[in-house]
């Protein structure tokens, strides 16, 4: 069963006109993308590629002067096309987000057990009484916390206490879809693995779809079945993580995967390397393959030739003209 | 054989805060001993509470110490403002977060100028802010010099504050989580530019991390930090490919490896429970025992050293660091037994 299914998704940012006439930034620029019942989908890519805006842009949380075209298909069901009301029961209950810098996301002068009680109140008409505090206490337990953090405030949590308490807050309405941005970003190594091993628990217990977003592709390998990488707004190249790593098709990915240093290899001890120059402005991108400024093998067509996913072998795809050579 | 030149040396170091909320003093750095040779990069790793950043913001006088001395070549470093400018030119640092070290409203070329002027380095300035911008792969400069931080990128910003540092010749870089903040593919550019200065201009480096790959990818030597006190130290080799020390394992275990390079003999994951622990309640014994699988799993009982871990047996306070190759030591009571 498709939980989420993204058909086209374009979404543009209009900045408010303030001197002259600013320009429009594609921030997502086309975007394919479907995840079925119990499938964990890593979405890599650097910043301001577009990862984020589609993690808003599932649940109609984008800012005001976003525009967004194509589809985004909840259960079937047309997220822009839902009343305010439907919306409103949709989120958290079909589709729940763990958001970046999770550690200021919380109320700071609420007590956090208090903050989870309000979400599932507010979804299933509950009462606050003693059967919610049990819930609240027993979502606690599940994320790894005592029930009795439930009267703390969040200044008395650590980093990795607090994205378990926002893990909780996701998981109150039981959510069919995860969507998780950054999760670990600000987290040790060590609280990062316990966090890792958290959420791929819960979504192994509950059969959950999820979509990670990230752009450590280090993290992804560890967690996901599926990946798509994104580069200026596009899905550059899509997979099974497996194969994509073993085998990267897109320039980009390739260059992604080499710049993580690997312990105890001795081709990048002293070695470091990365992808020379920068993300491209999305305000002002290349012409042509949003990538050849920074790619290693581009030829000249690539200047000229804006390339779309093209099949890369069994259930694989990557927009490259390379790709489209070796496999058209 | 020349005998290299120590550049840093720290002899048991403290740096203590008063506590909170408990009145219980908070034991940051507890007893650190380092020697940092010239053109030596070492690495400071641990988890966020270790006592790694307030170990260099010591060194440069940014942390009243409580005991121990620090010496930079040579010459011991004391409290008075003179001294500590001089220190400041030959001890530069950089920090994790390049936007928030920047003043918004100055250009790129007064950012790395101005430490020419404050120390009033000999020369001709744009010459030298030119070459320090160069160097940091800041290139062509001259599209750089009047640029403000808004303008740059994470990694651009990181790069100015570098070139800001080298331009004064320092002999000690110190850089706390120099990449943490700046996206993944970009790192190892950042991470290039630094090993870079170390081999063509002698500086040595301590970089502060949490990040093992870091070590790899450019220290020549890796502390490990648990609990204000180095827990191994040796050459990144041997640390990282053959951890002496629970905490060290445990640490590489949990590394996430992209798996199409994923090591065959990789360990399981030891995914260590709980946060960092208190330095204002630091445990008796060995101060990693209440998360040490060692100890946890029986070995260490079974080793007849459990007691002495836990320190119910009354004797020594603290685990010793232990010789356990020619330059590589190790503070576990396993190792000796």
């Amino acid at each position: 069963m498709t939980v989420l299914e993204l058909r086209e998704l374009t979404v543009t940012y209009r900045p408010r006109a303030t001197r002259g006439a600013a320009a429009a930034v594609p921030a997502v620029r086309g975007v394919d993308l479907a995840i079925e019942r119990g499938d964990t989908v890593g979405l890599a890519g650097e910043s301001g590629c577009g990862k984020s805006t589609i993690a808003a842009a599932v649940l109609r949380l984008l800012p005001p002067g976003a525009e967004v075209g194509g589809q985004v298909l909840l259960d079937g069901e047309d997220v822009y096309a839902m009343k305010p009301g439907r919306l409103r029961a949709v989120r958290w209950t079909s589709a729940a987000i763990v958001f970046q810098g999770a550690l200021h996301s919380l109320n700071p002068v609420q007590r956090v057990g208090d903050q989870i009680a309000e979400v599932i109140s507010l979804h299933s008409q509950q009462r606050r009484s003693t059967g919610l505090r049990v819930q609240v206490g027993g979502l606690l337990e599940r994320v790894g916390l005592p029930s009795t953090r439930a009267t703390h405030y969040p200044h008395q949590l650590s980093g990795g206490q607090k994205q378990r308490v926002l893990i909780a807050l996701a998981l109150a309405c039981g959510p069919q879809l995860l969507i998780a941005d950054e999760p670990t970003t600000a987290l040790d190594v060590m609280v990062q693995a316990q966090v890792l091993e958290l959420l791929a628990d819960l979504q192994r217990e509950q059969q959950m779809a999820m979509l990670f977003i990230t752009h450590d592709l280090s993290v992804l390998a560890a967690t996901c079945q599926r990946l798509a990488v994104m580069y200026a707004g596009r899905i550059v190249e899509g997979g099974p993580s497996r194969d994509l790593f073993a085998d990267p098709q897109h320039p980009y990915t390739r260059a992604l995967a080499a710049a993580f240093p690997r312990i105890g290899d001795p081709s990048s001890r002293l070695r470091p390397t990365g992808l020379a120059g920068d993300p491209p402005d999305p305000a002002a991108l290349p012409a042509g393959c949003a990538f050849h400024p920074r790619c290693a093998v581009a030829i000249d067509a690539c200047a000229s030739t804006d390339i779309r996913l093209v099949s890369a072998g069994a259930d694989r795809s990557a927009a490259c003209v390379h790709v489209e050579a070796r496999h058209g | 054989m020349v005998e290299p030149r120590v550049v840093l040396s720290l002899r048991d170091l403290r740096v203590t805060f008063s506590g909170p909320t408990t009145g219980r003093p908070v034991r940051a750095v507890d007893g650190v001993d380092l020697d940092v040779m010239a053109g030596e990069v070492v690495a400071l790793v641990g988890e966020s509470g270790c006592g790694k950043t307030t170990l260099v913001r010591a060194v440069v006088g940014l942390e009243p110490i409580a005991s121990g001395t620090i010496v930079v070549d040579g010459a011991t470093v004391g409290r008075r403002q003179s001294q500590l400018r001089r220190l400041r030119r030959r001890v530069q640092m950089i920090f994790q977060d390049p936007s928030g070290a920047l003043n918004p409203r100055r250009t790129v070329f007064d950012a790395v100028a101005e430490g020419l002027r404050i120390h009033r380095v000999r020369g001709d300035e744009s010459t030298l802010v030119g070459e320090a911008l160069s160097a940091a792969g800041l290139r062509p400069a001259a599209r750089y010099v009047d640029r403000y931080p808004h303008e740059l990128s994470g990694g651009q910003r990181q790069r100015v504050l570098i070139a800001g540092a080298m331009a004064l010749q320092p002999t000690l870089l110190l850089a706390d989580e120099p990449v943490a903040s700046l996206d993944a593919s970009i790192r190892g550019e950042i991470l290039a530019v630094m090993r870079r200065f170390v081999d063509e201009s002698g500086v040595s480096i301590v970089a502060v991390t949490h990040d093992l790959g870091l070590a790899w990818n450019i220290a020549d030597r890796v502390a490990v930090m648990y609990l204000g006190r180095i827990v191994e130290i040796g050459p990144t080799e041997q640390v990282l490919s053959a951890p002496r020390h629970p905490y060290t394992r445990a640490l590489l275990s949990v590394v996430p490896e992209i798996v199409a390079h994923a090591r065959v003999d990789a360990p399981a994951p030891q995914i260590l429970t709980g946060e960092t622990p208190d330095p204002t309640a630091i445990p008796a014994g060995c101060r990693f025992h209440p998360r040490c699988p060692v100890v946890a799993s029986g070995d260490a009982d079974r080793l007849g050293i459990g007691d002495r871990c836990r320190g119910t047996d009354g004797g020594a306070i603290d685990v010793k660091l232990v010789a356990v190759g020619p330059t590589h030591q190790a503070a576990c009571y396993a190792i000796e037994s």
